[in-house]
């Protein structure tokens, strides 16, 4: 990267610098213009110069230029004007002056302006591209909040810098040297005195502000180290409370703290004497004006007139000045800042930018042996991990790789996934080292798949096909206003030096991944993920999840289907009393009796229970027949059965696990409530106390507490209450509340919900696995299973993939590295969250399935279970980092060597 | 059902008959009801153990996987417990239970259970009892079939 920012900026921004130049030169004609008009105001038509006699006129606008050669040419012979006339004429002049120097600022300013702004982007831009190109091995020394800061606050002050790069010290340095000639033709030595002072500060003020500059590189670093040891405080936050060390970081926090403060304040100091110094000096040159040329002129040596234009002049001078030094120290401040940004950056063996260059054609396959050439490779100690490994792995092989871990097997398959990059000789492919080759050939064609994964914050359908995204694939068509905004962004884009690649576009490489697009996509990813093993975790998804009715039509057109072939497998396998229906004139055991009063589902966050008990309409419903009474009645029953349970154990107590309606910290609360309202009427209680009591009534559930409350009276009483509730319904409830509609899919509701239209039996043995196996094989038969993985694939796999756990996300990483259907796939110990059987059953799956359907990839596995090597054509082993034996599973086993020992 | 029936069905077993009825209603409370068809499993050898189970009505076969095939070991009725063991060494399940009528349980999860235990002693002196009658049972047995196989052999 260029180390000097003015040259950066001029490099990149030359011809919109020139351009702003020539438009403030052109700026100063109507600036001065305006400065002469005012006079002329004065004294022409206001005191009447020119106007003597009655009824005169003059001249107005006369345009006459003597031209050299030519002689006069006049243009305009200009207009005779009254005195009167006059005046509204110069005025109305004058108003134009205002408004096109208005205009010329505004120009000025906005085109300098987006020329920063640009330059912001191209800077911003151009680091996250070094980045993404850095050698792996930076990434082990930097901190990724540090990157951060440095990218996106560290170089902010450069964008604001570029306008004025080149155009302030033009201008105010014009101004200043102006001013000063004024002066030293009006005496020579009064002038030296000035042009002295200004040598003084032009001096001596740079010189002060070196240490301002240390300080402020100082406090750049400091803030930046402080920001990467947030990040850390962040991600390791499991480790801070694991080990109570939280005073520990908040030591070094306040040291940090404390450091920042010290520098800020030396900073703070410094640059106030430093203004004083420089306002002294400023001020001290009319202090010499009035005594030397004072005692001059009392000596008669200078004329008094010479002394007042002088003073007069020198009235000039400080304000540009003190600009250009303002300027001055800007430059420098930015010109520190953008160095150490840019030391940061200047990595040596950065990647090329053509390995990385846009491939939107597809790439041929790899057809050619993968060669590692006498392979060594060091962690960052220096010690060996991998010595002088010389091997070929041909297409199609499928090799095992085993040794204990350190083994230096997982070092050779990081080699071949370019994570790292050999210490000494190469991995080829027909010749070419593949840290040459471009990542559209190694990115495509080889897959790498470890323990530890990434996900990026997006759905898990973006994660899943995220290898496929090399390029932008289909060219979006735009019309009307997205056209132009478009054509817009492209064009800024150009001009910032950012890539012109359309995000909108369908990034998914559909054909290498062996379908024709997103239509069925679900061909190659179903057999994928039933091999990882991870369908069913994402049917689970798919069955919590609220589904978009907008884009999962298939599945929701169907709903109705779907809940009659439900009931009709459950009635054939005289499973009818797993799931209780809601039906509209029925009391539902299973639900609460929140539940059945609602008899639908809330929008939330619009509508919550909170929300819906204080709602009058709501009230007034619960009103009528005294259900609230009743209601209340039940509530002090639950609350005095709850008490009776639980008031003499420890709020930790895991029963309170059961409690689904109070928390431990509730119980003496509703101990207290009942001390004063039992054996009282409902007047007793005060409104809030009502809510807390009526509250716990709506989540009892009859046959999971089994209090014995609920009789068929109050049931009937419920039933007619909802069936007011929704006849009747306000708009604005009517908005956020969906009725059970046995007709229509809620989109409110979560699929699972939408299916069972009902609630499974409290008292069912395992009803909700039972459920799911049942709803997996209806999804199958009745041909949507692809949909509701779908849904589950709109799951929000939170950052970093936080969401999902451990074994999920280390499956998904498998799929992915599957899915993109490479030439090689490496599988690096992917699997060690699972259980040793599943990862077994995995590995079997995945040899069994990817050699299956025609398109036969070299697999290299390093394995975890030895065991599982026979599955292989080929099985090579390593111990200390070198390659020790290498043959087929039988030859291995024969030989009496480690391999045999490792299997045993 | 409700709670308090649960109550007096578990004081009438063993297990739980020193304790306050205040306590086994609690311990009704927190743990699950549920039912079962005759012929459904309520768990299976080898799975882990993560409850016991009180048989509340009903009873249930008791079957062990052997190379030959399914046998069945024993048969509980209604008034018992079943998997406690399971869960105290923390082993997986020694062998499958099935209903063999209609069954209504009280699923206590293995925390709740271990919970109890340290609350109240005399439970655990109980289900001491009730292992050391088991042992001594089992060694009888042994002992038998040791001189019986002597007694072949000679």
């Amino acid at each position: 990267m260029e180390t000097s920012l003015t040259r950066y900026i001029w490099s990149n921004t030359r011809l919109q610098q020139i351009w702003i130049l020539f438009v403030v030169a052109v700026s100063m004609i109507p600036y001065f213009m305006s400065f002469d008009l005012p006079k002329q105001i004065v004294n022409g038509p206001i005191q009447g110069n020119g106007f003597e006699t009655p009824g005169a006129t003059r001249t107005f606008m006369h345009l006459e230029y003597d031209v050299p050669l030519l002689g006069k040419i006049e243009l305009f012979q200009g207009l005779e004007l009254t005195r009167f006339q006059t005046l509204m004429a110069l005025s109305l002049v004058f108003l134009l002056l205002v408004i096109i120097n208005g205009l010329f600022k505004l120009y000025i300013n906005t085109y300098k302006g987006r020329l920063g702004e640009r330059m912001l982007r191209r800077i911003r831009f151009e680091l996250i591209d070094r980045v993404l190109r850095f050698p792996p091995a930076q990434f082990k020394r930097i901190k990724s909040a540090e990157i951060a800061t440095m990218i996106k606050d560290e170089v902010e002050p450069m964008g604001g810098f570029t306008g004025d790069a080149f155009v302030q010290p033009a201008l105010l340095g014009g101004q200043a040297i102006t001013a000063l000639v004024f002066i030293i033709m009006q005496n020579f030595w009064l002038g030296m005195i000035a042009a002295g002072i200004v040598a003084i500060q032009g001096v001596v003020i740079p010189r002060m502000r070196k240490r301002l500059l240390e300080l402020g590189r100082q406090r750049q670093l400091t803030a930046r180290e402080l920001s990467g040891r947030v990040g850390e405080i962040v991600e390791g936050i499991g480790t801070i409370h694991g080990n109570d060390t939280s005073n520990f970081e908040r030591a070094d926090i306040a040291a940090r703290l404390g450091l920042i403060f010290s520098i800020r304040y030396d900073l703070y100091q410094w640059k106030f004497l430093v203004k004083f110094i420089n306002n002294f000096l400023a001020q001290v040159t009319p202090f010499l004006f009035y005594s030397i040329g004072g005692f001059l002129a009392l000596q008669g040596r200078l004329d008094i007139g010479q002394l007042v234009a002088v003073i007069n002049a020198y009235k000039d001078l400080p304000g540009p000045l003190k600009e250009l030094i303002d300027w001055d120290q800007a430059r420098q401040d930015v010109q520190v800042k953008y160095n150490q940004v840019v030391e940061q950056f200047n990595v040596d063996r950065l990647v090329d930018p053509k390995i990385q260059a846009l491939v939107p054609q597809p790439v041929n396959r790899l057809e050619h042996s993968l060669n590692a050439v006498n392979l060594t490779v060091s962690d960052d100690s220096g010690a060996p991990l991998l010595r002088h490994v010389t091997l070929e792995i041909k297409p199609g092989e499928t090799v095992a790789i085993v040794g204990n871990s350190g083994s230096g097997a997982e070092a050779l398959a990081e080699a071949f996934a370019r994570l790292v990059w050999p210490e000494q000789g190469r991995i080829t492919i027909d010749g070419t080292d593949i840290l040459e080759l471009p990542e559209s050939v190694t990115g495509r064609r080889i897959a790498y798949a470890a323990s530890d994964t990434y996900f990026f914050h997006g759905t898990l359908r973006d994660n899943l096909l995220y290898g496929l995204k090399h390029a932008p694939l289909t060219k979006v068509e735009y019309e009307g206003k997205s056209a132009t905004r478009y054509r817009w962004e492209i064009n800024e884009a150009r001009r910032a030096g950012n890539p012109e690649l359309d995000l909108n576009s369908d990034w998914v490489d559909y054909a290498s991944a062996g379908v024709t697009g997103p239509e069925d996509l679900f061909k190659v990813v179903r057999p994928v993920l039933d091999a990882v093993l991870i369908s069913q975790d994402i049917l689970d998804m798919a069955l919590r999840s609220l589904v978009n009715t907008a884009t999962h039509t298939d599945l929701t057109d169907r709903i109705v289907e779907l809940r009659q072939a439900l009931r009709k497998r459950l009635k054939k396998e005289q499973l009818d009393d797993l799931v209780v229906p809601f039906r509209l004139d029925e009391y539902n055991p299973q639900a609460t009796i929140g539940e059945n009063l609602l008899f639908g589902s809330m929008k939330r966050p619009m509508m919550t229970n909170r929300k819906l008990a204080a709602h009058p309409y709501f009230r007034s419903i619960l009103r009528e027949n005294d259900l609230y009474i009743d209601l209340y009645t039940m509530g002090l029953e639950i609350a005095a059965n709850a008490v009776e349970l639980f008031q003499d154990l420890p709020p930790d107590h895991p029963f309170f696990q059961q409690l689904t309606f109070m928390t431990a910290d509730d119980i003496p609360t509703y101990q207290a409530l009942l001390q004063k309202l039992q054996g009282r009427g409902i007047e007793a209680a005060s409104a809030d106390e009502r809510t807390s009591i009526i509250r716990l009534s709506f989540s009892y559930i009859e046959p999971r507490h089994r209090f014995g409350l609920l009789n068929a009276q109050l049931m009937a009483k419920i039933v007619d209450a909802r069936a007011r509730f929704h006849q009747n319904m306000p708009d604005d409830l009517k908005a956020v509340i969906e009725r059970y509609d046995p007709e229509r899919f809620a989109a409110s509701a979560t699929l699972l919900d939408n299916v069972l239209f009902g609630r499974i039996g409290f008292t069912q043995a395992d009803g909700s696995d039972r459920i799911r196996t049942i709803l997996r094989d209806l999804f199958d038969r009745l041909g949507l299973f692809e949909s509701v993985l779908s849904i589950g694939m709109d799951f929000d796999v939170g950052s970093g993939g936080k969401r999902l756990t451990n074994v999920q996300r280390q499956k998904l990483n498998v799929a992915r590295a599957l899915l993109k259907r490479a030439d090689y796939v490496i599988l690096n110990r992917p699997l060690p969250a699972l259980d040793q059987r599943v990862q077994d059953q995995i590995t079997r799956n995945i040899m069994k399935d990817l050699h299956e359907e025609g398109h036969a990839p070299a697999i290299i596995w390093v394995l975890s279970n030895t065991a599982l090597a026979n599955l292989f054509d080929r099985v090579i082993v390593f111990d200390k980092g070198t390659l020790v034996e290498d043959g087929t599973h039988a030859t291995l086993l024969e030989k009496d060597g480690i391999f045999r020992e490792l299997v045993s | 059902m409700l709670l308090k029936d649960e109550v007096e069905m578990l004081r009438r077993i063993p297990l739980f008959s020193g304790v306050a009825p205040a306590k086994l209603k609690l311990l009704a409370f927190t743990s699950e009801r549920v039912s079962y068809k005759s012929g459904q499993t309520l768990f299976r050898q080898g799975d882990p153990a993560d409850a016991a189970y009180v048989i509340l009505s009903g009873g249930a076969d008791i079957l062990s996987d052997t190379p030959s095939g399914e046998i069945k070991v024993a048969e509980i009725e209604h008034d018992s417990i079943v998997g406690e063991i399971a869960i105290l060494c923390d082993v997986s399940r020694t062998a499958t239970v099935r209903a063999n009528s209609a069954l209504e349980a009280l699923r206590i999860s293995k925390d709740h259970f271990l919970k109890l235990l340290s609350d109240y002693p005399e439970m655990t002196i109980e289900i001491m009892r009730v292992l050391a009658d088991r042992l001594s049972h089992t060694t009888t047995e042994l002992s038998e079939a040791r001189s019986k196989q002597r007694q072949a052999a000679k």
